[in-house]
């Protein structure tokens, strides 16, 4: 044996020893959440620096599934904690998060806490922090608002006329939405067209309301950026001018506010005929079957939920506390902002509030599918709005059906799976 | 050591390496593609092609494919040839010429995105000479015709290196004497390179074509760095069923059909280009 190799094997002989004794003493926060590498740093720095030993990693849903059940086949594993979306809790068997009800804590939410126990009697995941969806404008495009419209009280049709007037003034289309791969555009049909437009989602999902609903996506579209196919953060186009008015998720539009808050504004989203339809985004922490320090894991579940923790996640990644917190003062300007826009919409008098998804287990990745293929169909190819809508109604009922979720909220409730009217 | 076991024992490494890493992850793909929970089915398989965009998928990628191909072949074959007679500096072309080879397809294809998107650098190009206004932008829904053209590109850009490197040391196989005789009874360059080069080039030809008809069939990263959704392929659908609907059983039916779809284009390949029995170089 050489030096040279004698050294190498010593070495990785350390390496090897050092990652075992760290897998012994710290937690592996798995996490879908605060992915971009300034987000992660501060989770690391700012939330998780009293929280003990924790090695905060977040990671892509595909890789973060892969691994979680990997060590679930397995029977054991090295995650801790996983931090994720409630949709992502919601595709997973309940069998394999531990039951969370004796910890003791909770969201000041109901509903909430309702939706983490993903159709059984306790709470498989606790709701660890929430977002919206809103609205934000560059202020240059402000002079551009049809007359009479009031920016905190919009419609549909003064956002269109909005859009048609800056796409006039600019010469080119100035709207701006999520349509790229990673965007989240079939949250907008689910949480804001639809409810705003039929005052439902699935039940109305061929409805002549939602042919009326998907008109109006037509006529916004024309005043968009073509390039929205390949948008996934929206603050991205605001800051380069590419879009003066956008529609993305709270956390996807904090770069803009907090790097110019002076050029932007952010605005409850637009009403329709049923109301003012919008959707809350939550996030929530588990713990799997197979974590190796169960009594740690816990303190860490327990940590994320403390008034002060859900302050400092607030600064780190734009998401709202889900516990009564009295909140400071010196918020970074993209809270504030975000924050003002969610409250005015909740508060607006024809607020239509929509829940998540709920009860379609790991169909929840089809149900998005239909509302993005009729996005693509409808708008994007040209297809006949009734062909399309009778064409993909099939597929939702089958999903409904096939999982039997019943309705969930601007539905009215139905006894069994929710039907497709 | 027993010369006749000595190149089993020294193939064996490999063997094992690729039955537990190919063979046996690929015997439970088929097993995921052919059950749903219960027993035998065509379920998973009825399910993908059933949706509305598989014909849409499959025409794209076999579009793809049979486009970008042939001028890969063209163009690894002159590129070759041109390799094949420089006197000086053959290697320096050789290493420059296969510097795509060494990049990620998906770099490359944000490389190319880099090109074409609306602050990229032809649209910035044809601004500043005032060919158009203002930077326009290229990729987008209504310019299908484009997209599938840079997506072209990119692929020959960075794909044709593959065939080249095979194609060269095939050329460098063909032993000289026959040139010779061909010059002796006054043969052209183009009858040289279609009697001699051509025919003797088969085997390279060969193992070229079907490695890149295969990765053709594979293509992914490229495709969604330049086209995000606008021009679905079926390898980024198979992604799509994986892990947006976490469905792996359709996922590995899609699998399933694109090695169907390559063994097909593999056994033609090889019977087209077949060499004769007992012909040898």
């Amino acid at each position: 044996m050489t030096l040279h190799s004698r050294i190498l094997g010593a070495a990785s002989g350390a390496a090897i020893a050092c990652t075992a004794f760290a897998a012994q003493a710290e937690v592996l926060f798995w996490s879908t959440q605060a992915k971009p590498v300034e987000e992660a740093q501060a989770m690391r720095e700012q939330v998780l620096a009293d929280a003990g030993d924790v090695d905060y990693q977040p990671n892509d849903g595909g890789p973060w599934l892969t691994r979680l059940q990997a060590e679930l086949q397995a029977g054991s594993g090295t995650i801790g904690v996983l931090g994720a979306l409630h949709g992502d809790f919601s595709a997973m068997n309940p069998d394999d998060l531990v039951d969370l009800d004796d910890l003791g804590v909770m969201s000041a939410s109901g509903t909430f806490n309702d939706l983490a126990k993903l159709g059984t009697g306790s709470m498989q995941y606790i709701p660890w922090m929430q977002a919206s969806y809103i609205m934000a404008a560059s202020k240059e495009a402000l002079q551009y608002l049809p007359e009479g419209a009031d920016i905190d009280a919009l419609t549909y049709d003064q956002l269109i006329q909005w859009a048609a007037n800056a796409h006039e003034a600019a010469g080119e289309p100035k709207f701006g939405f999520p349509a790229g791969p990673k965007g989240l555009k079939h949250r907008f049909f689910q949480g804001y067209l639809y409810p705003s437009f039929t005052n439902g989602v699935v039940r109305t999902f061929a409805s002549d309301e939602a042919v009326t609903a998907w008109e109006k996506m037509r006529e916004l579209w024309a005043h968009t950026n073509p390039a929205s196919t390949n948008f996934s953060f929206m603050q991205e186009q605001l800051l380069s001018g590419d879009a003066w008015i956008v529609f993305d998720h709270t956390s996807r539009l904090a770069q803009a506010f907090n790097e110019r808050p002076d050029d932007f504004v952010a605005f409850p989203a637009p009403a329709g005929p049923t109301g003012r339809g919008f959707m809350p985004v939550l996030a929530g922490v588990a713990i799997p079957r197979t974590a190796p320090n169960m009594d740690a894991a816990r303190a860490l579940v327990e940590y994320m939920l403390k008034p002060e923790t859900q302050i400092a996640t607030l600064r780190a990644t734009n998401f709202f506390p889900v516990v009564e917190v009295a909140l400071p003062g010196d918020l970074p300007p993209s809270v504030k902002a975000a924050g003002d826009a969610v409250a005015k919409m909740s508060a607006s008098a024809d607020a239509n509030p929509g829940l998540l998804p709920a009860g379609l287990g790991d169909k929840g990745g089809d149900f998005n599918r239909v509302f993005v293929d009729s996005f693509e169909r409808i708008v994007l190819a040209g297809h006949d709005i009734r062909a399309v809508l009778d064409d993909q109604k099939g597929r939702l009922a089958a999903i409904m059906e096939e999982t039997g979720a019943p309705c969930w909220a601007p539905d009215a409730p139905s006894d069994g799976a929710c039907p497709v009217e | 050591m027993n010369a006749r076991l000595l190149p089993y024992v020294l193939i064996l490494p490999v063997t094992l390496f690729l039955c537990l890493f190919f063979l046996y992850p690929f015997l439970l793909v088929s097993k995921q593609a052919f059950s749903t929970g219960a027993g035998f089915t065509l379920d998973n398989f009825r399910e993908v092609t059933s949706y509305w965009k598989f014909p849409i998928t499959m025409r794209n990628t076999l579009l793809l494919a049979a486009a970008v191909v042939p001028i890969q072949l063209a163009l690894a074959l002159l590129m070759a040839t041109m390799v094949n007679r420089m006197k000086k500096g053959r290697d320096l072309v050789l290493y420059v010429w296969t510097i795509p080879l060494g990049i990620s397809d998906l770099a490359a294809g944000i490389i190319w995105l880099a090109i074409f998107e609306q602050s990229g650098f032809l649209s910035s190009m044809m601004s500043g000479l005032g060919l158009v206004d203002k930077p326009v932008n290229l990729l987008t829904f209504q310019n299908p015709g484009i997209v599938f053209l840079a997506i072209m590109l990119a692929e020959i850009w960075r794909a044709t290196a593959i065939m080249l490197v095979i194609l060269v040391a095939g050329i460098g196989l063909i032993p000289k004497e026959y040139y010779e005789a061909a010059e002796v009874f006054g043969a052209s360059h183009w009858k040289r390179f279609l009697r001699i080069t051509l025919p003797l080039l088969r085997p390279s030809l060969q193992t070229a074509l079907v490695l890149r008809v295969i990765l053709a069939f594979e293509i992914f990263a490229v495709v969604a760095a330049l086209s995000g959704t606008l021009f679905p392929v079926l390898m980024g659908e198979t992604y799509a069923y994986q892990f947006d609907l976490l469905n792996s059983g359709a996922a590995a039916a899609m699998a399933l059909i694109i090695l169907a779809i390559s063994i097909a284009f593999t056994l033609i390949i090889l019977r087209v280009l077949r060499v004769p029995k007992g012909a040898t170089i």
